[in-house]
């Protein structure tokens, strides 16, 4: 390799307070890089991104006539644009630059003092080796389309896309159930106003299914998505409805004139406790108000599939609903499943939670005990539209005039599939407070004895604890203590046909067994079962927990790891609804602030052939994932569309002649950083001592 | 299918109708036992509270025999004996401290103890070594209507669930379903029967006994099945005790085993239910199908 002449580093070496200098000598690093040829100037300092620190560079540049600079401090990913601007502002092209990680990569993760430094100056050195090749790039500019995706139609994606909208971009809102509202939609009251759900959700469901701004597509589901920031491609499934959208003016006299006189079929909205026809709008206030048709169970397709699992129209049933529908024509048997592309700039990520199965705590009788339901199921049983029109009735039991029994005792366990080692180690945020909604609710359409079993009152939030004080002064019981089991054997005449909650009373110290009718689980909230391949569609990372990984947890808590793709809401972690909406909104924000500025800055890491040493054998094009490798069939020669490239490194890896060549990524580049890597002398262990020696060989 | 056997003290005492009954079951379905030579007492749980160290030596020997005979799996069917060796296996993998105390005294007498000896309860073995299928196969008497109760008691899912639900344990259920029973629903099967409590202070240990054989009764069972010599013998041998001081709870508690041995026809002498202090009269045999 053939060293470029007159090259003149600058080496920074940054304490970043405590955070590196407790674990690396810092000065010793800086006095060591000084030795290294073409090293004119190696300072440590203790904050190089401060306003002085990027000045320090600055001002070195113009007195000792640098034209490389290194910086040794934390990410590149939080500061590498930092430097590189101060680097600019120099004088310098903004690639002379080069960031070693000896913070997360070194500081942060490494104990032994003297090892950790002799680190330090390993990855210096091979940054100093590195930087030596590096060429003066361009950064590209790329306009930025204006569109906009939202997937997911909870209040999170409902509030993001209303804010956009209102902004006056186009919205795509997708929703994979057939009406948006989320699980909002299916509580009733809302803690701690005790403002019903419905009505503070449904005007903005309608104003969403109505703004002229966004293309509201439910029973959806985003499949493939392409691109970079600026410029996706994503393609969505629509499921087939069997109703045409346009047509049906949500009238539905199709679901009362189904052959099927009476409900049949397990309402999931109201958490099966309710039934619907195989043509079903799934809630009253659903949007869009238009009506589906469960092929699973509607007589008029055949109970077995094609062989790709499409449902296959039979023609046996008598057609009522496609009488009722008349003249409007909605209904459509022959209805497929269809894709369809569009191009977006960026990506709003709303996609939700779901609640703990219950029946992973078998101690608690959850499917096992008919009265033992989940808060879910609670929230649509005290609701006036659910399916006991709000009456408190159990599932199993008669009052004595023979009516279905009303519970005259209830228990609400909190933190069930939360703050637990088997289950979920995280608090799910929500259930304290809900517990306590639903204690309120159901004193109020029972009066009957409320005791509610909990680890900690969790209440932050406005309102919050005062709502607790107010439940406290209602005579609802408080017993502290994680409840061992839920369970119908009896120890007293007065126990007999009651679950018994056993649980011990730790404030009291005893144990106690509480016979009650009604058991409430508060189930915690869990990632979606699918977030994994959500996660992969997005490009986005999961933390070890399941939910979505934001780029910052503090100061970019609505950014993923992937340019232009934004999260909101509980699928980021759990969160109540005005969380919820608050990282909505700016999430919003942020996309806007994108979309506003016009253009995107691509990173001049990009891939290009060497016309010389194309064979033209094509081996690189199928290996691209952004398919930005094409052939010219004149010259024979493949070359790579550089608006395309996203610089992975693919195609440079596999050309057999080695004529592909990346920006920042040369041979050169690569290969005296690894020289420079393992130019070192083994080290031994320093503090510890209990260091195995490096052998050599 | 060999594995080492440790039999314990209660199959030779109490408990014996649990071994006379397994070991032909086991037998009969191809599992072949080798008995430890000159194995000792666990030390069950009482040695444990009083001295940890000299517990683990003591049943550390156990499973220092068990590596000498080269087999690598050992079959411990005493639900004490079960849990005791299994914590000392822990011990010694966890805590190098309690290594080198068991180390230092099996080396006194000779002997090395590696832990490395999985050792195995027989309901792990039969559900998941041999399979419901290969037991269903063997079944000559299914014991078509009998209401059996399984009960796991405490000991062979805490603290170590190492093969089944530890709330909601499963594996005995599935055999006796196999066995053509039918397995009543009732949600003490880890509920404790009061151990050595029924002895010491029988108060609160026979009132846990009482519970379970009166829940037994109210969900409708003809006979509680166990896998444990003290449930069994809890349950089986304070019925007047129980009469005199709560209700007559009269039902019989056998070994699964004894179970199997009916369901596979076995002679009499090993499925040995004449042992039982609450005789269990089973269903009569149904009908031979005509060939």
């Amino acid at each position: 390799m053939t060293r470029p002449q007159h090259v003149r580093i600058g080496f920074y070496v940054c304490h970043c307070g405590h955070n590196i200098a407790a674990m690396v000598d810092c000065t010793a690093v800086a006095r060591y890089i000084a030795t290294l040829p073409g090293v004119v100037l190696s300072r440590d300092y203790k904050y190089m991104c401060s306003d002085p620190g990027q000045e320090l560079i600055q001002q070195d540049i113009r007195e000792y006539g640098l034209n490389r600079v290194v910086v040794a401090s934390c990410s590149p990913l939080l500061h590498e644009h930092t430097f590189r601007g101060a680097v600019e502002a120099g004088g310098l092209n903004p690639f002379f630059f080069h960031m070693v990680n000896i913070r997360e990569h070194n500081s942060w993760v490494h104990t032994d003092r003297v090892l950790a430094t002799e680190k330090a100056k390993d990855l210096a050195r091979a940054a100093i080796e590195r930087v030596v090749h590096h060429k003066p790039l361009e950064i590209k500019k790329v306009p930025i389309h204006p569109d906009v995706l939202v997937v997911g139609g909870g209040i999170a994606g409902i509030h993001a896309a209303m804010t956009l909208a209102n902004a006056g971009k186009k919205v795509f809102l997708v929703e994979r159930e057939p009406s948006i509202g989320g699980h909002m939609a299916r509580f009733d009251k809302t803690f701690p106003t005790l403002d019903c759900a419905a009505c503070i959700l449904t005007p903005k469901m309608s104003e969403v299914g109505s703004h002229p701004n966004i293309t509201l597509w439910t029973w959806s589901e985003v499949v493939k998505v392409d691109g970079y920031v600026g410029n996706y491609t994503v393609q969505v499934k629509r499921k087939a409805r069997y109703v045409i959208e346009d047509l049906c003016t949500g009238c539905q006299d199709c679901i009362a004139h189904c052959v099927y006189k009476e409900p049949k079929f397990d309402d999931l909205f109201n958490e099966r406790l309710g039934k619907r026809k195989p043509v079903y709008i799934p809630f009253p206030q659903a949007t869009p108000q238009v009506v589906l048709i469960d092929p699973e169970v509607c007589l008029n397709f055949k109970r077995s599939k094609n062989p790709d699992g499409t449902p296959v129209v039979s023609d046996k049933c008598k057609k009522t609903c496609v009488e009722a529908c008349g003249e409007k024509r909605a209904i459509d048997f022959t209805q497929k499943d269809q894709v369809v592309e569009i191009k977006v700039g960026t990506i709003l990520v709303c996609t939700g939670f779901k609640t703990f199965d219950a029946r992973r705590v078998p101690a608690y009788g959850y499917g096992v005990y008919p009265n033992v339901y989940t808060a879910l199921e609670v929230e649509r049983l005290v609701n006036a539209s659910g399916p006991t029109g709000g009456h408190v009735v159990l599932r199993q039991g008669t009052n004595p005039d023979g009516s279905p029994k009303t519970p005259r005792s209830i228990g609400i366990i909190h933190c069930v599939g939360s703050r637990d080692k088997k289950t979920n180690l995280w608090c799910s945020r929500v259930c304290c407070m809900y517990s306590m909604k639903l204690a309120h609710l159901l004193k109020e359409h029972t009066g009957a004895e409320i005791y509610n079993f909990y680890i900690d009152i969790r209440t932050p939030g406005k309102g919050y604890e005062e709502f607790y004080n107010k439940l406290l002064e209602e005579g609802t019981h408080f017993i502290r203590g994680r409840v061992g089991e839920v369970t119908d054997w009896t120890m007293t005449p007065e126990e007999e046909g009651k679950l018994v909650i056993r649980v011990e009373d730790t404030l009291a110290g005893v144990v106690r067994r509480i016979p009650v009718d009604m058991v409430v689980l508060a189930t915690g909230l869990e990632p979606q079962a699918d977030a994994d391949a959500v996660r992969r569609l997005f490009n986005m990372s999961c933390g070890g927990d399941g939910w979505f990984l934001e780029r910052h947890p503090k100061l970019a808590p609505v950014n993923t790891f992937t340019d232009g793709v934004f999260l909101a809401g509980c699928c980021q972690g759990p969160k109540d609804i005005p969380d919820t909406v608050a990282q909505a909104g700016a999430a919003a924000a942020e996309a806007l602030a994108l979309i506003d500025k016009g253009y995107v800055e691509q990173e001049p890491n990009t891939a290009h052939i060497l016309d010389t040493e194309c064979s033209g054998c094509k081996s690189c094009i199928p290996l691209c994932p952004y398919t930005a490798i094409l052939f010219d069939e004149t010259r024979r020669k493949a070359y790579i569309n550089e608006a395309l490239c996203k610089g992975c490194g693919t195609c440079v890896g596999s050309c057999p002649s080695g004529s592909i060549v990346q920006n920042l990524f040369e041979d050169a580049e690569i290969f005296s950083e690894i020289a420079g890597v393992l130019a070192g002398e083994p080290v031994t262990a320093g503090r510890t001592g209990n260091l195995t020696p490096i052998a050599t060989p | 299918m060999k594995y080492a056997y440790f039999p314990g003290c209660s199959l030779k005492g109490t408990g014996r109708a649990y071994e006379e009954s397994l070991v032909p079951v086991l037998q009969h379905l191809g599992v072949e036992l080798q008995e430890l030579e000159d194995w000792n007492c666990c030390g069950a749980t009482a040695y444990m509270a009083v001295d940890e160290g000299k517990a683990c030596a003591a049943a550390a020997r156990n499973l220092a025999l068990a590596e000498r005979t080269g087999l690598r799996q050992m079959l411990a069917p005493c639900s004490a004996c079960y849990l005791v060796l299994n914590k000392t296996r822990h011990y010694l993998q966890e805590y190098p401290a309690m290594r080198q105390v068991v180390c230092r005294a099996l080396e006194s007498v000779g002997l090395a103890c590696r832990a490395d000896t999985t050792v195995r309860h027989p309901l792990d073995v039969l559900v998941h070594d041999i399979g419901r299928d290969a037991i269903r196969q063997k079944v000559s008497r299914p014991l078509k209507g009998l209401k059996v109760a399984p009960y796991y008691g405490c000991q062979i899912v805490r603290p170590y669930s190492t093969f089944d639900d530890q709330a909601n344990p499963t594996s005995m259920d599935r055999l006796i379903e196999a066995l053509g029973a039918t397995v009543v629903k009732w949600p003490l099967k880890t509920k404790c029967c009061g151990g050595s409590l029924t002895g010491t202070l029988p108060e609160a240990g026979l009132r846990l006994s009482y519970i379970l054989l009166k829940e037994a009764i109210k969900r409708g069972a003809d006979v509680i099945a166990t896998v444990c010599p003290l449930c069994q013998f809890n349950l089986d041998a304070y019925h007047a005790k129980i009469a005199a001081r709560w209700e007559p709870v009269r039902i019989p508690t056998v070994y699964f085993s004894q179970l199997m041995g009916l369901a596979f026809g076995l002679p009499d002498h090993q499925t040995v239910l004449h042992r039982g202090m609450v005789q269990f009269r089973p269903p009569p045999a149904p009908a031979p199908t005509p060939a």
